[in-house]
Formats: C-alpha cells, structure tokens, sequence
C-alpha cells in the first residue's frame, strides 16, 4: 500500500543529477526505459560545475603519441595499481570518444591551431591530455548533458532527497524521500536504481565541496547491502585557497600548474624539487598535497599557513584567457590579482576514491538492481586520482551504467513496495520536530568536520584513528536526540540533520578502512607505517554491513591479464 | 569584533517581513558567510539556497541593498555596514520561504528552445576565433540575475510572452555556434518575445560573468529576426509566394 505517498513510477531512477547521472539518464531513456532523475539542488548546480581543469581523454589531438595505452599506465600509476584494472581500461579506451559526442552534442572546447579539441598538461599525465574549456570544463560538460537529457525527455525531480532505498526480498523497488521546498515525502518505484551522488567531502573542516557531498548515496548503498570499496582513499587536492577564512578551502584549480604556474614556500624555494623532481608541480595531487602540508608544518609556509602558487610570469591577457574564473576569484574574494603576485594555496579535502563497489562493465553494485556511477562508485582511481579522470569516469560510466540499469529493468517485474519500510523512513524523518530539547545539527557537523580534519587527515596514524572511531560513536548518540526547528517548509536545519546520519556513517567507514590498512599508498598517508607495503598493495578493503553492524574484510585485487602487465612494464 | 545587522526577509507569500540579526564580521567575509552563521546560531531553518560557493553554479542570488547579487561573491567590506544590509528574494519569481524562490519557469522556457543540431554532413572541425563569441555565452552560470532585473519579467511580469536575457543568451549560443543547423528566430520572435527588450541593458549590468548580454547576444539576435521577418525585399518575396 502507497497511497498516503504521493508516487511515481519510473523503469530506472537515477539519484543525482552531475555529470554521471545525466550521463546514465540519456543512456537509460536511449535504450527505451521510463527514466526519472532526482537531484538534491536544482538541474545543473551539482559538483560537476565545479570542475575546472578538464576531461582526461587520450585523443591525441596535441601530443601524437598519446594513446589509451599511456592514459591506462598512468592511471593505474596514478592510483598505486590498486585500482580495478578492468575500469581504468575501459575508461582509457571510450574516453575519447565519450569527449566526441559531448562536442556532437554542442560542448564547445578550446580549439588547437588546426581546429580540433585543444589538449594541456596535467599531473601524472604523460601528455597533454585534458581536453578543456578555460577553466570552466564541468560547466560546459553538465549544461552540454542537461540540455541534451531535457531535449531528450528524462523526468526531473529538482529539490528533492531520497533518504532510503526500499527492498523487495533481495532486489531494488524504490526509493523513499522528500520535496526539499515543501517538506512533503515522496515514494518512487523503480526497477533498477543507479546511485550518482558524488562523494563525502562535507565532513571534513577544509574542503572544496558543497553542502551536497554528504555521502547519501554511498550510506543509502550500504544500508540495502551493497559493499563499499577502499573508503580509506580521500583525495586532498593540493591547492585550495586558504585565506580570508570564509574561502578557506575553495578549489584553485591544477589547471594553474598545467599551465605553467610554479609552487614556492616562504623562502622562494621551489619545495617540489625535494618531493619529485622529475614531475616537479606536475606530480600526481598525493605528493604535492603532502609537500604543501609538510611545507607548512616545518615553518616554511606562507603568512596565512599555505604555499605560494604563481602564474604571474605568463602574460596577464594569457592568464585571463586560460584561467578566467581563478582570476575573478582571487580578485573579488581575496584581493589578490594573479597576474602580477602569487596566489596562496594549501591541501582541500576534494574527492572520493572509494565508494560502492561495482562490476566495471556494467556498474552494478552487489545488489541485484542496484548500480553506481561517477565519484559514488570505486575502483577506476585505486588509491589516488588524476587530474582530469574524474569528468571522463562520470561519463564512460555513466553510459555503461544507464544502459545496464535499462536493461535489467527490462528482464524484471517490479518489486512491491512495503508500507513497513515506507512507514519507517517516514517516522525516522519526523523524529527531529519531536524533539524539544535536542541540539541542533549545525554544531554536531562542526563538530564533525573537526574530527576528521584533525584525526583522518592527509596524514594519519593508528592513535588518532582509534580516537576517531570514539568520536564517532559519539555524534552517533548526538544524532539520536538531534532536533529541527520550524516547519518543513525549505528547512536547511532539518535537511542537514538527516545529511548528517549518512555523513557520520560514511566517516566511520572511512576511519576503520584507514585504521586497517596499514601502510602508506596514494592518498592514504599512515605515519606509523610510511612504506608501500607489498601484502597490502594486493588487497582491497571491504566494508559491508553484516547482522546490523559494519564488518571490514580484506580481498585480493583480481589479476590483469598479461597484455595489460606489459603495458604496465613499459618505462615511458 | 565588529558587527553588521543583516535584515534578511523571513516568511512566506503571505506572511513575511524583514527580521535584523547581528553577524561578527571576519576578514573577506561576504553574504553568504553571513547567512551561514544565522542558520547556525540563530536560525537553522533559515532558506537559503546555495552550492559551490565560488560564484561558479549561480544558485545563492538574492537582492542585497535592493541589487541583484550573488550572495557568494558580495563582500561586506564592500557594503555600508552602519546601516543594515537588506538580503531579499529575488523579486522576479513566486517567493517559496525567506530567500528561496520558485525558479521553475525557467526550466520550462528552457525546454522550449531546440538543442543543438549538427547541419548535415558537416566536419567537426572548428577554430578559436570562431567560437570565441559563443564560448561567451556558455559561460552563463543561470543565476538568473538578469531575469530578476529584467522590467519586463520583474515590473511587467511578462513571463507567458517573453523569454527574458539568460534564454537570450542560450540561443544566441546555440544560433551562433558556428556547426549549428537550426533557426531558432521564429521562436525568438513568436514564444520568447524578443521584441519586448528595449536594450535598457540593466541585464549586463547584473550578470556576474561579465557576459555582455544586450550587446553580444540580444542585439544580433534581433537583428537575425528582423532580417528573416522585417527586410522589405524577404517579405515582398514572401507575399509574392504566399500569393
């Protein structure tokens, strides 16, 4: 029984609405399912317009020689070979042409000399690889993607949360969740569902993601059983802006060191020379997060704790040309013009390399039903990513993802809906307004975003993480007796207090998978085990939730076949 | 510490007024910092909306001081602080609750305006100086600012006639790229009202991305409308044929 819920019924629902869940949409409505699309904010303001310097894409436009072969040794460099094989393949091999048909569906990218998508250089990439619109790539990708996914007729809930997926037995058969403006709740059913939320960042203190990136997707996945993949790999992103406070944290996009642009601390040293001289500001975003960091940390940071980022030996109108929106941003928020003085920069927690584990073909995660896409799903990037791998992943697998979620919808019958389930995500939803003497959650997510700035940061150990996990168990009674105010009308209070549970179950997977694997690969930096560690590199952390807890187990990552072996051999 | 008093409208279509709350100001703080320390300390139910908070997704605009602004990006040190600041809703849409507006009717203009289709058989090659001009528009972030500030929509509420600036600039984006094979002037002309703009250029004032609106988009735009419907020589033919 749903009729006391307003209800719609779609073959595939998509949660999330960026670059990935656009991507799955048009896919999924190409192959003839009934598609419908639910974002949290309004259509087109997801993170993907956040991203700046480009989409990784071995096209060879610039430099000849690239080819996927170099993009899939570089990624799987990149993420310390503990990424799926299968995916970082895949993923160089249909990039391009995944880049060809946004161009076909009217994204206009910087051009070359002779015409063709212009390419620039990026961390860890062997060549210039990132195709590019200035500095404002994702804009073009998901305006590109949403007028191509409205033209084409996807169904869009703007402004709406789901906050549970409902089972039927073993497989998918909805979604529970509510209207942001009017507080209403709304139930979707749906034979497969593709989770598209994007990551976790909001949990961290100093970080370049919105109020959005509170792991809903990956806790809505472990919740109805799905296993979550490598959740210790948090990408700190070098450069963030760290003064005045209120930007502390805000993206300073790669594309500034792809263009040239040098990193000196408080003695005009050129610090990367220590960390890698080879790839120097060009190493992958791991090592000159951590430079930076301990950069500051042994007294040779800037005035406001950073490193200076400097651009201003290019000619100004270049500077403008290539990096517009980083020009307007440091003038108009910090006072600072780029083309004549440094910026300064430090490490900004940014992105997710963990997230639900999925098959690479087809994106489904290990419930039947259920799939995953974009930075909520694992695997391509192991335990570190490259610069520009992100927008390429949210459409290669965002297509594979659509289409294999069409077509499981097409074998199956819908699952019934169970009032219980429905009525429990109802109760769990009103138990904020019934409280009179609770906190509210604002000060349980400062609270939050301290812990894990402090104790799961860039660089870790086994006291702080165990701290952590205590920690955690606190804000979880916190989030028992968390209170809203107010209607449920447009209510920020009340949405983020139900954010919160997901942002605080996540953080605890994060910690524990941290807490486990004890060595030092990619972004997962352990002071008391600073070495690679050979056992350690062939296996993968798993978290599921098993008899009402969260159980951790290990895996070994699945062998490549020789072919992608010589690949890997190849000293280029 | 010094402070600033913000009177951030509150309520809803029918009953809302402006509440005064006091905000520490700290250095390069702007309006949404501000907004942010009231839902946490005073009013957590506060609506606001807003995302990447770097001017780049155009979702926390509001009218601060009476001028559309994006929130993100307005400094209070740029403002006068021994007077409250106002921070209002956006004056053009059905207001929701405190600074949240129903936008909705700009996704449906959007879905009105065909999408990009290549002319038959063309070669995808293109060059910078050819999609320079288009690039401009493509920098719009739909804040939707222009339409706030736009008489037509805001003073005339046109919004069943006319399309308003940010849907100007869309197909102004589109009928200039330069592989494009459609003609959009007849729904320029007939659903989007493009000759309701009288060029006040209040919209290029207000756009954050420094798109010159009237000049680079709306202009040309007419005149493509007034060359395909208005040239003397195209309607003598026409009525000719027509005859």
């Amino acid at each position: 029984m749903t009729s006391s819920y307003e209800t719609h019924e779609h073959d595939v629902l998509i949660i999330g609405a960026g670059g990935a869940g656009l991507r799955a949409a048009i896919e999924a409505l190409a192959q003839g399912a009934r598609v419908g699309l639910v974002c949290k904010s309004l259509l087109g303001k997801a993170h993907t317009v956040m991203a700046e310097g480009g989409i990784a894409a071995a096209m060879g436009n610039v430099d000849k020689a690239d080819d996927w072969r170099t993009h899939f040794r570089d990624t799987m460099r990149g993420g310390k070979f503990l990424n799926n094989w299968r995916m970082a393949q895949l993923h160089a091999q249909e990039a391009p042409e995944r880049v060809r048909e946004l161009e076909q569906w009217g994204a206009l990218f910087d051009r070359t000399e002779d015409g063709q998508i212009l390419q620039r250089a990026f961390g860890g990439h062997t060549f210039k690889r990132l195709c590019h619109v200035g500095d404002r790539t994702g804009l073009e990708l998901i305006r590109t993607l949403q007028d191509r996914g409205v033209q084409q007729g996807i169904d869009v809930y703007m402004e709406c949360t789901i906050t549970r997926l409902i089972k039927d037995g073993d497989r998918i058969a909805g979604a529970f969740g509510y209207w942001r403006e009017q507080g209403r709740f709304v139930v979707f059913k749906a034979k497969s569902i593709v989770i598209a939320t994007g990551g976790i960042g909001k949990a961290w203190k100093v970080t370049s993601n919105s109020w959005e990136y509170t792991a809903d997707g990956m806790a809505l996945g472990y919740e109805t059983g799905a296993e979550l993949l490598d959740m210790e790999f948090v990408q700190f992103h070098p450069t963030g802006m760290v003064w005045p406070p209120g930007v502390q944290g805000i993206l300073v996009t790669e594309a500034v060191r792809g263009e040239g642009g040098t990193l000196k601390n408080n003695r005009g040293e050129r610090f990367m020379e220590k960390y890698d001289p080879k790839r120097m500001e060009l190493s992958t975003r791991d090592v000159v997060a951590r430079a930076i960091y301990t950069e500051v940390r042994e007294g040779r940071g800037t005035e406001h704790g950073g490193a200076y980022l400097d651009i201003s030996h290019k000619p100004a109108d270049y500077v403008k040309k290539k990096l517009p929106s980083m020009y307007h941003q440091f003038k108009e928020l910090a006072d600072v013009d780029i083309t004549t003085g440094p910026m300064e920069v430090g490490p900004t927690c940014h992105y997710m390399m963990g997230g639900i584990r999925v098959d690479a073909e087809t994106g489904q995660s290990t419930v039947p039903g259920l799939f995953a896409a974009g930075e909520a799903a694992a695997g391509l990037h192991g335990a570190n990513r490259l610069g520009g791998n992100s927008l390429s992943d949210l459409v290669v697998f965002g297509k594979r993802a659509g289409k294999a979620a069409a077509e499981h919808s097409s074998r199956v019958q819908s699952g019934a809906l169970d009032t219980a389930q429905l009525e429990e995500a109802e109760r769990e939803m009103l138990a904020p307004f019934e409280r009179a003497d609770g906190e509210f959650p604002y000060e349980i997510h400062r609270d939050l975003q301290e812990t894990m700035q402090s104790l799961v940061g860039i660089f870790r150990n086994q006291e702080d993480l165990q701290k952590a996990l205590g920690e955690l168990e606190k804000f979880k009674h916190r989030l028992e007796s968390v209170r809203a105010d107010g209607s449920r009308m447009f209510n920020p209070g009340w949405h983020l207090a139900r954010d919160l549970r997901s942002m605080v179950l996540i953080s605890e997977a994060v910690t524990r998978s941290a807490l486990a694997r004890r060595e030092s690969r990619g972004a997962h930096s352990r002071i008391d085990y600073p070495n690679l560690d050979d056992t350690w590199g062939k296996q993968n952390n798993i978290i599921v939730k098993r008899g009402g807890t969260m159980a951790l187990e290990q895996r070994p990552v699945t062998d490549m076949p020789d072919e992608l072996k010589e690949i890997l051999a190849e000293n280029k | 510490m010094a402070e600033a008093v913000l009177r951030v409208f509150r309520g809803g279509p029918e009953s809302g007024k402006p509440v005064d709350y006091r905000v520490p100001v700290a250095p390069g703080m702007v309006v949404l910092d501000a907004l942010h320390a009231i839902q946490e300390h005073q009013s957590p139910d506060l609506a606001v909306r807003w995302n990447c908070k770097a001017g780049k997704c155009g979702s926390c605009s509001a009218e601060v001081n009476g001028r559309p602004r994006l929130t993100c990006k307005t400094r209070l040190d740029a403002l006068p602080l021994d007077e409250p600041i106002t921070v209002s809703p956006l004056k053009a849409f059905p207001l929701i609750k405190d600074l949240v507006t129903d936008v909705s009717w700009n996704y449906k203009i959007n879905k009105k305006i065909p999408a990009f289709q290549p002319r038959a058989g063309v070669e995808w090659k293109m060059y910078q100086r050819d999609v320079d001009r288009v690039q401009e528009f493509r920098k719009c972030i739909e804040c939707f600012l222009c339409q706030d500030v736009c008489h037509v929509l805001r003073d005339h509420a046109k919004h069943e006639s006319f399309g308003g600036p940010r849907f100007f600039v869309r197909t102004a984006g589109l009928e200039m790229h330069p592989l494009d094979g459609v003609s959009r002037t007849k729904l320029l002309k007939d659903e989007l009202g493009l000759g309701l703009c009288n060029i006040t250029k209040c919209c290029t004032e207000v756009c954050p991305e420094e798109i010159r609106i009237t000049d680079n988009a709306i202009i040309p735009l007419k005149e493509r409308v007034v060359d395909e419907f208005y040239d003397p020589i195209t309607m003598l033919v026409r009525k000719l044929r027509g005859a």
